[in-house]
């Protein structure tokens, strides 16, 4: 005999799981088939009420504009996510720096714009700053103060930016201190631990905050409508300013449903993305 | 136990308070009203309701024996509120017109004055019509006979709607718009003031009577029918008796009943 017998010639089959056991009606199942129902119910009422509501003329009439407000929302939001993004990173620094000079900035501007409304913070600025025209003509920003959507931009962006740096102040927080000592261990530069070693896992808290910040950004940039921003909600008010028939809010519904709908599963494929590592089937 | 107990009450005083609310007492009119339309309804500085629309109101209510109580409600929403019940009838400068009578009835006119552009005094501005507003950013409120001229008459210029009277006056002011439609009582009430000393009436517009009909009304439900009818002979008798006279002299120098 030799060593051959002690390799493996054939894979043992795999064994069928064991049945799963029988499924009984339960208190708390029939509670839930029943919520279920309620909500199945609901949806098809909603269904219902805008097929029965259908109206080719308004829908003719209404529906463009709304689409185009859609995609109004659409560019608020990207925008200020984006601009908001980018802001939040020395913010961010700054919240968790114990320099005298850059974290009381850093909080002061949290907490100015995390405590008060969005909807003042837009008023303010678009009326507010925007009533000394002379001002911004001799820094030769009127061009600027002067439209309402970079106005809106800008709110947004200002606003969205604080709770951005809270979201990722707080995840990069969240991160052991030993994963910096290990880093640092190994010889690991301060900024090459943080791209590669903190970030990574600071990604995976601070992901559904964001997605959540996201989804409350889209919702709250109905707010655009009071600086003649008109938005999906701004053209459904529009729409419903003339017709007086609740329909056009289903539609808007809807449109945001989808809207929020396709956020979710983006968030989805992220962090089914940044938590490959820690998924067992994964190879 | 408690705490069914607890929501049974609040279920029982919930029922209660909706009870009272949808009581209809014959003699009370619940009047809605915007309140940021100066001079016609406004809230002083005090917070409570005055201007041309209300004291009318209080003069008919008078008039039809009826106790009155007002509601403010947001421009936009204020149909759709008096559909739902929650007044029951809007005196607040409200145009006759036909889009408005799909959905709701109107009294007679109790005041009929003309719309006009408002514009910086320096502006260049020469008159009211499409070509001398050609490429111009135009403000008006929402949802008003104003916003529906500017949209299907100045198809060349850029216009802005603006949730209420207030803040396309600051958009004037400061300069981002260019000119504003509104009632030529309202814009030129604004300019007399200190805050609209920036701008100036560049002239009043012909009305249309598809857009502006034939002045302003007290919107009321299609089904009360009979409540229609005591507020246009509340009108008739308050143009009678004097008592109309004297509430325009208190607010304006001319006679905004119109011809």
């Amino acid at each position: 005999m030799s060593d051959a017998a002690f390799v493996a010639t054939a894979a043992i089959p795999s064994a069928a799981p064991p049945p799963s056991p029988r499924k009984h009606w339960t208190g708390s199942r029939i509670a839930g088939t029943l919520l279920m129902g309620i909500w199945i119910a609901l949806g098809i009422g909603f269904a219902f009420l805008i097929v029965g509501g259908y109206d080719a003329e308004k829908v003719a009439r209404y529906l463009p504009r709304i689409i185009g407000g859609v995609w109004v929302t659409v560019q608020l939001v990207v925008l200020s996510v984006v601009f908001g993004a980018i802001l939040s990173i020395p913010i961010t620094l700054g919240r968790l720096s114990y320099n005298w000079v850059a974290a009381p900035l850093a909080f002061g501007f949290s907490y100015f714009f995390r405590g008060t409304p969005l909807l003042a913070q837009t008023f303010l600025l678009y009326y507010g700053l925007g009533s000394f025209p002379d001002l911004w003509k001799s820094l030769g920003l009127w061009w600027f103060m002067r439209e309402a959507f970079y106005c809106a931009v800008l709110a947004f962006s200002l606003n969205t930016a604080a709770y951005q740096a809270e979201i990722l102040a707080g995840a990069i927080r969240s991160v052991p201190r030993g994963q910096w000592q290990a880093a640092a261990s190994l010889g690991l530069g301060r900024y090459a631990t943080l791209r590669k070693v903190i970030l990574p896992q600071a990604m995976i808290t601070a992901l559904r905050p964001y997605g959540n910040e996201i989804v409350l950004m889209i919702k709250g940039s109905a707010i655009a409508g009071i600086v003649t921003v008109f938005d999906l909600m701004g053209e459904t008010r529009y729409a419903y300013s003339k017709t007086y028939d609740f329909q056009v809010y289903l539609w808007a519904a809807v449109l945001y449903f989808l809207m929020v709908e396709v956020l979710r599963r983006v968030w989805d494929a992220f962090e089914f993305r940044l938590t490959r590592h820690l998924r067992r089937d994964a190879v | 136990m408690k705490l069914l107990k607890s929501a049974t009450l609040a279920a029982a005083m919930f029922a209660l308070a909706l009870g009272a609310a949808t009581a209809q007492d014959a003699t009370k009119v619940r009047i809605g009203t915007e309140g940021a339309y100066p001079p016609f309804n406004f809230l002083d500085s005090a917070g409570q309701l005055q201007g041309f629309d209300v004291e009318i109101a209080k003069a008919l209510c008078d008039e039809m024996k009826v106790e009155c109580e007002f509601v403010t409600q947001d421009w936009d929403g204020i149909i759709p509120a008096l559909l739902a019940g929650k007044f029951d009838a809007i005196i607040a400068s409200m145009s006759i017109n036909e889009e408005r009578k799909k959905s709701v009835d109107f009294t007679g006119k109790y005041y009929n004055t003309p719309p006009a552009v408002a514009v910086p005094k320096d502006s260049t501005v020469a008159g009211v019509s499409p070509e001398d507003l050609k490429g111009l950013n135009v403000g008006a409120q929402g949802s008003t006979t104003h916003s529906t001229w500017a949209e299907k008459v100045l198809t060349d210029s850029t216009v802005k709607l603006y949730p209420t009277a207030d803040e396309y006056k600051l958009d004037l002011e400061n300069g981002r718009l260019d000119a504003v439609v509104d009632d030529v009582v309202v814009l030129s009430d604004w300019i007399k003031s200190d805050a609209g000393k920036c701008c100036k009436i560049v002239g009043t517009i012909t009305p249309v009577m598809e857009i502006h009909g034939e002045g302003a009304g007290i919107a009321l439900r299609k089904e009360d029918t009979e409540l229609k009818e005591k507020f246009n002979a509340a009108i008739q008798a308050i143009r009678a008796n004097g008592k109309y006279e004297e509430i325009n002299k208190k607010y304006f120098d001319f006679d905004v009943y119109g011809g």
